[in-house]
């Protein structure tokens, strides 16, 4: 399997990475390359192995339902590229 | 009850299915321990978490997973001990993580259903097909900037639980009771407030168009419509979009619409360029959630009685009719109200007085059952009075008018009224001499045959005795002195 322009420039698009044209290819290999190595895993049989989720057999961990975080409007504003007032702010997005 | 659509080519039946997006009540969210309270601070109930900073870690509330859980017990659905979370990516500026949390493959909730109740008294089972939980997103303004779109993360994290039907709705109709008994139901488990117009309960909606026989067409989405009514104008001006684009020979695209109310129609909401790819796969900080069958009949067995089963009971145990029982349990409130009153009570005559006086009541002084102008102790009390004879049903209408308006107990307003009914047969037995004194020639005409007079003089003797005459002793004390 190998990978094609189309679907390289597909998966740019969805990750929102800009390529120009001259980049295309040369990004096409490299992925091309990650990807086959990774193919190798489809060569193990697993018919009949359930998947593996975790190397540990524990479960996952709860918390009771009490509100202790937040009220931190500065912190969480404090790597915003621009806001304005209480708000992050971004280039208008209207559907 | 069918809905069909008369074409050119035909009859065409629609075929709906809901996807609810409901708001789960907790106090913090989902994966962190920031407030949920609506109305907040912009951007004030956010932790590190809810704003995707790096290296933050997502840990599961438990009461979350519990409230899930008794919605699925509530719509006798199954629940599974196994299930996961997942990624479902998209980029989008109310989404800081580029993906939300979702259950994709293996839901908490499987396959459950719901009885509707149609206008004309039909019933239908409408197949749920699962519940998954997953998280809100922010919320964007766009009117405060010409250039920019504003960003509030309040509710960015907070829990959801996303409902889905089977394809199994055939009328707007259809839909609108199945949305209704959905957010009964969830308002009953106090798992959801249902409340639309807050967008805590939103719909999304699968439409599509057949002819009677056909294996399903083509479906658009019309997504978040926020409002029962809405939701089928929608599948109305849907369906016959579609039936045209049909009989013109067209195709109908599989797409994501909205819905404009002002102008009752759907319009295409993305391009199929920029159609979703959400690449979904198993959310690598959390492990599967695996609960306890023990647990589970935990929740059971603390589950309210739901309204099916009210309704039943209220038949069963106070007499009160089918469609009345479903006015009391529409809402828990009302039916809690009716409880009181009845409780030990006459159940149909504390039917008749919360389903009619008391429903006017509030119509008419714009309050609802929370704040009765009548508390349902007063008004069982006002029943007590009628049961034992200290007034009448008619004087009784004058007592409720006062409790409405002074709030003050019915024995007291009799007492100051002097609305005690007339059981002093003396009392009666003049007031009749006096009326047959003054009508001698109606007594000789009913005397002749004329039989109908006799409620005439009914009427006259409680007029004389202003209502208050005990009614059963009027009756008999007239009949014996009138066929004397």
């Amino acid at each position: 399997m190998s990978l094609d322009l189309a679907t390289t420039r597909r998966i740019a698009k969805l990750a929102r990475i800009g390529l120009a044209d001259a980049e295309l290819e040369t990004v096409r290999q490299k992925l091309d390359g990650i990807l086959g190595w990774f193919n190798q895993l489809s060569e193990v049989d697993v018919e009949g192995v359930p998947p593996m989720v975790g190397t540990e057999m524990e479960a996952l961990r709860q918390r009771e339902d009490v509100v202790t975080d937040g009220n931190c409007q500065a912190a969480v504003l404090s790597n915003a590229p621009e806001k304005s007032g209480p708000f992050y702010a971004v280039p208008k997005v209207v559907e | 009850m069918s809905y069909l659509i008369e074409g050119k080519t035909g009859t065409w039946e629609i075929v709906v299915g809901l996807e609810v997006h409901a708001q789960i009540i907790s106090q913090s969210k989902l994966f962190s321990g920031a407030s949920t309270k609506f109305g907040g601070e912009p951007n004030s109930q956010v932790s590190l978490v809810d704003a995707a900073f790096p290296g933050m870690l997502p840990v599961i509330n438990r009461e979350c997973v519990a409230q899930a859980v008794r919605t699925g017990l509530g719509l006798n659905a199954r629940i599974n001990l196994q299930s996961r979370f997942d990624r479902k990516n998209y980029f989008y500026a109310d989404l800081p993580q580029g993906y939300q949390i979702s259950q994709f493959e293996h839901p908490i909730v499987g396959e459950g259903s719901i009885e509707i109740e149609l206008a004309n008294g039909e019933t239908r089972q409408i197949g749920i097909t699962r519940l998954h939980m997953e998280q809100d997103a922010g919320k964007l303004l766009h009117d405060q900037d010409p250039t920019r779109s504003f960003v509030d993360l309040n509710r960015s994290g907070v829990a959801l639980m996303e409902i889905v039907s089977e394809p199994d709705i055939r009328a707007p109709e259809e839909a609108g009771a199945y949305l209704r008994k959905l957010r009964q139901i969830l308002r009953y488990l106090g798992t959801c407030d249902g409340n639309m117009d807050e967008g805590s309960m939103r719909a999304d909606v699968n439409v599509s168009v057949r002819k009677a026989g056909e294996p399903f067409r083509t479906r658009c989405e019309i997504k978040n419509v926020n409002s029962i009514r809405f939701v089928m104008q929608a599948i109305e001006a849907e369906a016959a979009r579609q039936v045209e684009i049909w009989e013109n020979g067209g195709e109908v695209d599989q797409e994501t619409r909205l819905f404009d109310p002002s102008r009752g129609e759907t319009r295409t909401m993305r391009s199929k360029e920029d159609a979703h790819d959400y690449r979904y796969f198993p959310d690598p900080d959390l492990l599967p959630l695996v609960i306890e069958q023990a647990w589970v009949d935990g929740l059971k067995a603390e589950l309210p009685e739901l309204p099916d089963a009210k309704r039943a009971r209220f038949q069963a145990d106070y007499g009160v009719p089918f469609y009345d029982a479903g006015v009391l349990v529409a809402e828990q409130s009302v039916a809690d109200f009716f409880e009181t009153v009845a409780k030990g009570r006459d159940g149909k005559l504390a039917v008749t007085w919360v389903t009619g006086d008391l429903f006017a009541a509030l119509n008419r002084t714009s309050r609802t059952i929370e704040n009765s102008p009548v508390s349902a102790d007063s008004l069982g009390k006002m029943l007590d009075l009628i049961a034992d004879g200290t007034i009448n049903g008619k004087i009784a209408k004058e007592v409720f008018e006062d409790m409405v308006e002074t709030g003050e107990s019915p024995d007291a307003i009799v007492e100051k009224k002097g609305l005690r009914q007339v059981t002093d047969t003396g009392v009666i037995d003049s007031a009749i001499d006096a009326i047959m004194a003054k009508h001698a020639d109606k007594v000789a005409e009913y005397r002749s045959g004329k039989d109908k007079l006799f409620g005439f003089f009914v009427g006259q003797v409680m007029k004389e005795t202003k209502g208050k005459a005990n009614p059963a002793l009027v009756n008999e004390a007239l009949k014996g002195k009138l066929d004397a």
